[in-house]
Order: C-alpha cells, then sequence, then structure tokens
C-alpha cells in the first residue's frame, strides 16, 4: 500500500529525514516510535503532503501512485488520514459542518453526489457511539477550547467518519486518560479490516497493548535505526533510547 | 505564503456590462441641473426648494479627510447627475421587465423569478437611479404599508416625506450627505403603521449602469409605533475603468416600541488587481431610535475600490438598543473604513457591535467607531467586539474605537482580537480532503458567523457565497 524508499527531507536546508525506508501493507499495523524531534511528525506531513519540506532523495509511493507529485487534499481522496499531534482550531466552524464539508469534497472527488443528510446524521451518531463523544461536541467549533483529549478523540472521530485506507496516528495518545485511550483503541480496532493499514507514532507501549502492532520501528536521528516485533517497545519502555544508540553504534 | 497569495489574486467575478438605454443629463452641477433633474422627476416645490438649500449648505463644505483611506478626488463636474432607463411605462409582471436587466440578475445567480418564487420577497429594483419594478405592492398596500420609489413617495406621500426626510441626517450633516440631499435621483421610501409586523422582507436591488454616472440613492424607512420590519438591501455592478461615486444617504426611524432590521449585502466593482477601476462608496446611514424601540444594522462588505461608512443609532428614546454587525472584506487595493456610532441619549439604552473585516492582498481595512454616552443616558451599556483576520503579509487592518462617556452609570465594554488564517489550518483542511478554496471559504464563513446569523436565511446563502467570491475567485 505504502512504499517509502530512501527518503531525505529537509527544513530551510537542513536535513531532518535521513533515508527513510518503510513499506506497509494493507492490514497492517506498524508502529514509529523514537525520542523527541527524531524527525516522526515530519515523515507524517511529508506523507500527508504538507508543503515547506523539500524533499531532498527517494520517493513515496501510495498503491503505486507517486504521492510526491499529489496535492495534501489529492492524497486525502487517495485515503491517506491523518490524525494531528497539534490539531487546529477552526473558530466559527461547527464539528459537524466540518465533517460534512470533508466528507462530501471526498465524495465530489469520486464523482459522488453529497451524501444525504440523513444518511450522514445516522452515521455520526454510530461513531459518537462508538467513541462514546457528547452529541454537544457537534455544535461546537472545530477545536475551539477542547481540551487535548477531547481534540484527539475528535481527531479519531474524524477518522472513523471518513474510514481511510491508511491511517497515521501521531501521538494521539498523549494527552489521553486511561478511559479515553481504550475507547480510542477500541474505536482503531472496530475500523480495523483487511483492507486498510495504520501507522501509529507514540512514546508509551501502552496503547499498542491494546492496539497489536506488526513491527515496531525505531526513529532516531532522523532514520529508522530498529524495526521489531511489539516486543521492542516494551524493551524501549523499561530501558529508554540509550541502548539501541550503543547497539546501533551512532 | 503561495496558495494564499495564488487565491487571493483572482478577479471580481461580477464585472459585466448590461447595455440598458439610458436617458441621461449632461456632467456637471449647477443650480439649473438639479431644477432639471427636479422637474424632470415632477417634483412638488417644496422638494426642488429643498435640493437647492442643500446644494447651497454643500458649495460651503470641505472633503472629509479623516478617514483612512487614500484615493484621487472625484471631479464633481465631470459627473453626470442623472440617468433614467428608457423603458417608461409601468410595469406589472416579470414579462414587461428589460430582458438584459433579467440576464444581468441570472447572470449573477439570483434571478428575480428565483427570489420571489423562493423567498417572498417584494423586490423593487433600482437600476440607475429609478425603479422599474415593484412587486408585491398591492399585498402590502392592504397592511398600509407604503414601499416604493422614493420619487413616487415623493409624489404620492409627500406629507411623510416631508416630515422625515432629512430629520436623521440632515443637510448640513456631512459633505456627501449634502450632496446626496441636492442631487439624489431615486431610492426606496418604506412606512409601517403603527402596530403592523411586515410580513414579508423588503429587498432592494441596486445596481451603477451606466458609464459616468454618480449613484445617489436615498432611502427613508420609517416604522410607526409597535411596527416591525426587515429590509434587504443588496448590489453588485459591472466592471467599469473610470471610478465610480456612489454617495447615497439612508434613514431610518423606529417610533415608539418599533424595530427595524436592516440588512446590506454590497458587492460593488472593486477595480482590478491593480488597483484601477472600482467604486467610490461614500454612504452615510443612520437610525434614530424613539422609546423601547430597536434598530439593527446587519452590513456584508466585500464591494467597492473605497468604502467610507458608519451606520449609526441614535438611541434617544429610553430602553432603546442599538445594534450594529459587520463583515468587511478588502482584498487586491481595496480600501474601506467602516463602522458605526452608537449615541447613547436615554437611560437605559443598550448597544451591540460585532465588527469582523477580513484583508487580503495589498488591501486596507479600518473599523472606525463611536460609542458615546450623553449625560442623561442612566445605566447606559454597550459591547463592542472587533476582529481582523489578515490573509497574507500585504495588508492591513486597523482599529479605531473612540469611547465618550458622560454618564457615570456607563459600561461599556471593547474587545479586539487579530488573527491570521494560518497555513496550518488550510493544511488540516487539505489532509481532510478541503480544497484550499473550500478550506479558505469554510475559515472566513466561521470566523464572520455571528454576523452572517444575522441575516434573513436566503440572504445569508447569498453573503457566503459573496464571501467566498471576492476572496477565493477561479483558481483551478
Ligand atoms: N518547520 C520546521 N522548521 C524548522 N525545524 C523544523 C520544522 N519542522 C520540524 N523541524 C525540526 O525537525 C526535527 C524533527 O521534528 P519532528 O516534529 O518531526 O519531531 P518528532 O519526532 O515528531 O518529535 P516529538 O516527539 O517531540 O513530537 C526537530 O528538530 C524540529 O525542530
Ligand atoms: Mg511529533
Amino acid at each position: 500500500m505504502l512504499k517509502i524508499k530512501n527518503l531525505h527531507v529537509s527544513v530551510d536546508d537542513t536535513p531532518i529525514l535521513k533515508g527513510i525506508s518503510l513499506e506497509i501493507k494493507k492490514g497492517e499495523i506498524h508502529a514509529i516510535m523514537g525520542p523527541n524531534g527524531s524527525g516522526k511528525s515530519t515523515l507524517s506531513n511529508v506523507i500527508a503532503g504538507k508543503e515547506d519540506y523539500q524533499i531532498t532523495q527517494g520517493t513515496i509511493e501510495f498503491e503505486g501512485k507517486d504521492l510526491l507529485e499529489l496535492s495534501a487534499e489529492e492524497r486525502a481522496h487517495l485515503g491517506i488520514f491523518l490524525s494531528f499531534q497539534y490539531p487546529v482550531e477552526i473558530p466559527g466552524v461547527s464539528v459537524t459542518n466540518f465533517i460534512k464539508t470533508a466528507i462530501n469534497e471526498n465524495r465530489k472527488a469520486k464523482g459522488l453526489e453529497p451524501m444525504p443528510a440523513k444518511e450522514l446524521l445516522k452515521l455520526i451518531r454510530e461513531r459518537m457511539e462508538l467513541l462514546n463523544m457528547d452529541k454537544s461536541f457537534l455544535s461546537r467549533s472545530l477545536n475551539e477550547g477542547f481540551s487535548g483529549g477531547e481534540k484527539k478523540r475528535n481527531e479519531i472521530f474524524q477518522l472513523s467518519m471518513l474510514q481511510p485506507k491508511l491511517a497515521i496516528l501521531d501521538e494521539t495518545d498523549s494527552g489521553l486518560d486511561i478511559d479515553a485511550l481504550r475507547i480510542v483503541a477500541k474505536g482503531v480496532n472496530t475500523l480495523r479490516t483487511p483492507e486498510n493499514a495504520f501507522l501509529i507514532i507514540t512514546h508509551y507501549q501502552r496503547l499498542l497493548e491494546y492496539i497489536v502492532p506488526d513491527f515496531v520501528h525505531v526513529l532516531y536521528n532522523g532514520k529508522i535505526v530498529k524495526t521489531g516485533s511489539k516486543d521492542l517497545a516494551l524493551a524501549l519502555e523499561e530501558k529508554g533510547y540509550d541502548w539501541i544508540k550503543e547497539e546501533v553504534a551512532i | 505564503m503561495e496558495i494564499l497569495e495564488k487565491v487571493t489574486k483572482s478577479e471580481y467575478k461580477y464585472g459585466f456590462y448590461t447595455p440598458l438605454e439610458a436617458d441621461k443629463v449632461p456632467p456637471g452641477l449647477n443650480e439649473d441641473i438639479i431644477r432639471h433633474i427636479s422637474a424632470k422627476k415632477n417634483e412638488p416645490e417644496w422638494m426642488t426648494e429643498w435640493r437647492l438649500e442643500a446644494y447651497r449648505i454643500w458649495q460651503t463644505m470641505q472633503e472629509p479627510q479623516w478617514a483612512n483611506i487614500r484615493y484621487k478626488k472625484p471631479d464633481f463636474q465631470a459627473i453626470s447627475y442623472y440617468a433614467a432607463p428608457k423603458p417608461k411605462k409601468q410595469l406589472n409582471s416579470l414579462e414587461e421587465v428589460d430582458p438584459e436587466l433579467l440576464k444581468t440578475f441570472q447572470k449573477l445567480g439570483i434571478s428575480i423569478e428565483e427570489q420571489k418564487r423562493l423567498t417572498g420577497v417584494a423586490i423593487d429594483v433600482v437600476v440607475d437611479s429609478v425603479s422599474v419594478k415593484t412587486t408585491f405592492k398591492e399585498k402590502l398596500a392592504e397592511l398600509g404599508i407604503i414601499f416604493c420609489s422614493m420619487s413616487e413617495a415623493i409624489r404620492e406621500h409627500g406629507d411623510l416625506v416631508r416630515r422625515y426626510l432629512g430629520t436623521v441626517v440632515p443637510r448640513t450633516d456631512n459633505f456627501y450627505a449634502a450632496l446626496n440631499s441636492a442631487v439624489f435621483s431615486d431610492g426606496s421610501f418604506c412606512y409601517i403603521p403603527k402596530g403592523v409586523r411586515c410580513p414579508v422582507e423588503l429587498s432592494t436591488y441596486f445596481r451603477i449602469n451606466e458609464a459616468g454616472t454618480g449613484q445617489f440613492e436615498r432611502t427613508l424607512v420609517v416604522a410607526d409605533e409597535g411596527s416591525y420590519v426587515s429590509y434587504l438591501e443588496g448590489c453588485t455592478a459591472p466592471m467599469r475603468d473610470e471610478n465610480q461615486l456612489h454617495a447615497a444617504v439612508v434613514e431610518l426611524i423606529a417610533l415608539e416600541g418599533a424595530e427595524i432590521k436592516y440588512s446590506t449585502v454590497q458587492n460593488w466593482y472593486p477595480g482590478d488587481k491593480d488597483g484601477n477601476g472600482g467604486v467610490f462608496n461614500f454612504v452615510t446611514k443612520r437610525g434614530l431610535c424613539e422609546r423601547d424601540s430597536k434598530i439593527s444594522w446587519t452590513q456584508v462588505e466585500t464591494g467597492s475600490a473605497i468604502t467610507w461608512k458608519y451606520p449609526s443609532c441614535i438611541l434617544k428614546g429610553d430602553n432603546s438598543v442599538g445594534e450594529f454587525y459587520s463583515v468587511a472584506v478588502t482584498n487586491h487595493h481595496q480600501q474601506a473604513d467602516t463602522g458605526t456610532k452608537m449615541i447613547h441619549l436615554g437611560r437605559n439604552t443598550r448597544s451591540t457591535i460585532i465588527s469582523k473585516g477580513i484583508s487580503a492582498g495589498r488591501s486596507q481595512n479600518s473599523y472606525r467607531g463611536l460609542v458615546k454616552i450623553g449625560p442623561r443616558a442612566i445605566n447606559a451599556r454597550n459591547f463592542s467586539q472587533c476582529d481582523s483576520m489578515l490573509m497574507g503579509d500585504q495588508c492591513g487592518a486597523h482599529t479605531f474605537p473612540y469611547i465618550e462617556v458622560e454618564n457615570p452609570t456607563a459600561k461599556v465594554e471593547h474587545e479586539a482580537t487579530t488573527s491570521k488564517i494560518g497555513e496550518d489550518q488550510i493544511f488540516y483542511c487539505n489532509q481532510r480532503g478541503i480544497p484550499t478554496e473550500e478550506a479558505i471559504n469554510l475559515i472566513v464563513n466561521g470566523f464572520a458567523k455571528e454576523v452572517i446569523s444575522q441575516l434573513p436565511m436566503e440572504f445569508a446563502v447569498e453573503a457566503q457565497k459573496l464571501l467566498a467570491v471576492s476572496l477565493e475567485g477561479s483558481v483551478g
């Protein structure tokens, strides 16, 4: 589904990602862990198509298409979703209006009519139930005045509404309380099918207890320095990153 | 900033010109021209005299300099002060309306038929100063409501006009108000009798249509005791090279216990991307509130090269309420200096000001507001909120709040914010599959929501479309 080959990315001529290769197949869950500033969000943003990054080398393919040729919204239309580490606020735009616009723009790109209001409301109701969200969210301005945890849950709500092929969760667990973490994990597991894939960025292995990854990658200083099973996450949580630095002799 | 640049560089979509035959006076201004205009309109003697007096006052006045705008002064002797479209006969149905005019409405996507059918709006269409069409008049007449062109009102309801004209905006008020009083060609008159709730939104579409014709609209709305009316004013203008002057005067009178809601969507030609052409919009709008009455101004200003406009309320009666809700969008080289004056004279008077300025391109957008609490205005209250949004870094947003309080019991609150449409907000939308144009539309309409929500439903939809058009245009 997603094939990243030897990706090098700079910001203002400073190299941030230094040769990343990663393949995600449908049905798989990958986790990326790594210290602050190692380039995790940069990688997510580059996959999602944020401008302001210089791709100096390498390729990204999604279902055989060259992603680097496409705009952010075109990538979204292909089914790439990013749950942001820091979701932005859009004052005056309600959660409902925003998700409606997003869904209908995605449908438009596929040549479909807007989703009938009834169907939309039904889907919204189902998803809010799945994620234990209160109806009052729907009429609030997007992320404005939301608590950290509420913002994250709203990201997963959008994910569940848009049902992407590849969902990147950038530290969605940070800021969630224990109950919310379980609910979000349950949501993700419910949405999981053999046809879609998840890339989960996290600092803590706790989320990975609920959403069990097929692979865990360690991103360090712009490179994937180690790949393993979910046990790797446990080892990291126990021992920190120093042993990896030694092991890979950086 | 590339995305923002691209989308803010699109041009005015409503630039087209409808060739209507026009009956015009030669350019220039003197007492003979004024007599000529007055005679053409079959006005009574008192009206001619009133105009001449205004002209004499105007000659002693200077153009105002204080607004935060820059422009080449109009040559008042080069303007033709009167133009009437040729079809003179009275029209009773749409079939009789000039087909060119109907086409124009269709280009705007707001055909009269549609308006009539969908919204139940009575429309008094004003093209180049003379009303060519009035609908629903008979129905309104049953309720005693008068809704007609100013020319007709002067002829048929002379007493009412004479009693109220110039009482809220006197001829001496300012340079442009004096000029308007001397030469106004037409406009709308509306009278709601005591205790009557006007059942439809009264609406006028203005267009400036004849090259070199200054437009001097005069509107007078009188809501008698305990009555209610919602009045809509909207306009677009065709593309033009030379600057066009528009100096309207609107007077509202809310008698005891009455309520007037006055909504405007203004979309005159703003000039091209380089700042050539465009309408100069120098408007005086003011309302007078008697006891327990309320006047609410809502405006969506997207057009004109220069806007100079301060819809105001004189809260004369005790317990009267004034409201001002405004969205002003400026793009390219547009300049807007707009705001309101809330003059609290009576006791327990209240006013609310919500102003949203959106600046893009190289435009300048200023809010200028005065809240004045007179010595007798015990327990007066004002709340003002002025928010500015910037798109790109070559535009300007300015806020000039003036507060004068002469009564210690007054409570005046002012809040102001400035924000930027962030690349992050746009990327967030893009990531969800929303293209940049639609994203800006969403963000801007969210920003302006408090104001848009004050507009009558069908107008609100159009206003949202306008905000989108004036900021986004034809990307992609
Ligand atoms: N737009 C930018 N301008 C300058 N530096 C940037 C920019 N974006 C990222 N960086 C730098 O790139 C490095 C990687 O940042 P990134 O946000 O990808 O880290 P991260 O792994 O997500 O960290 P965290 O765990 O704290 O979220 C950091 O040193 C950061 O300061
Ligand atoms: Mg990060």
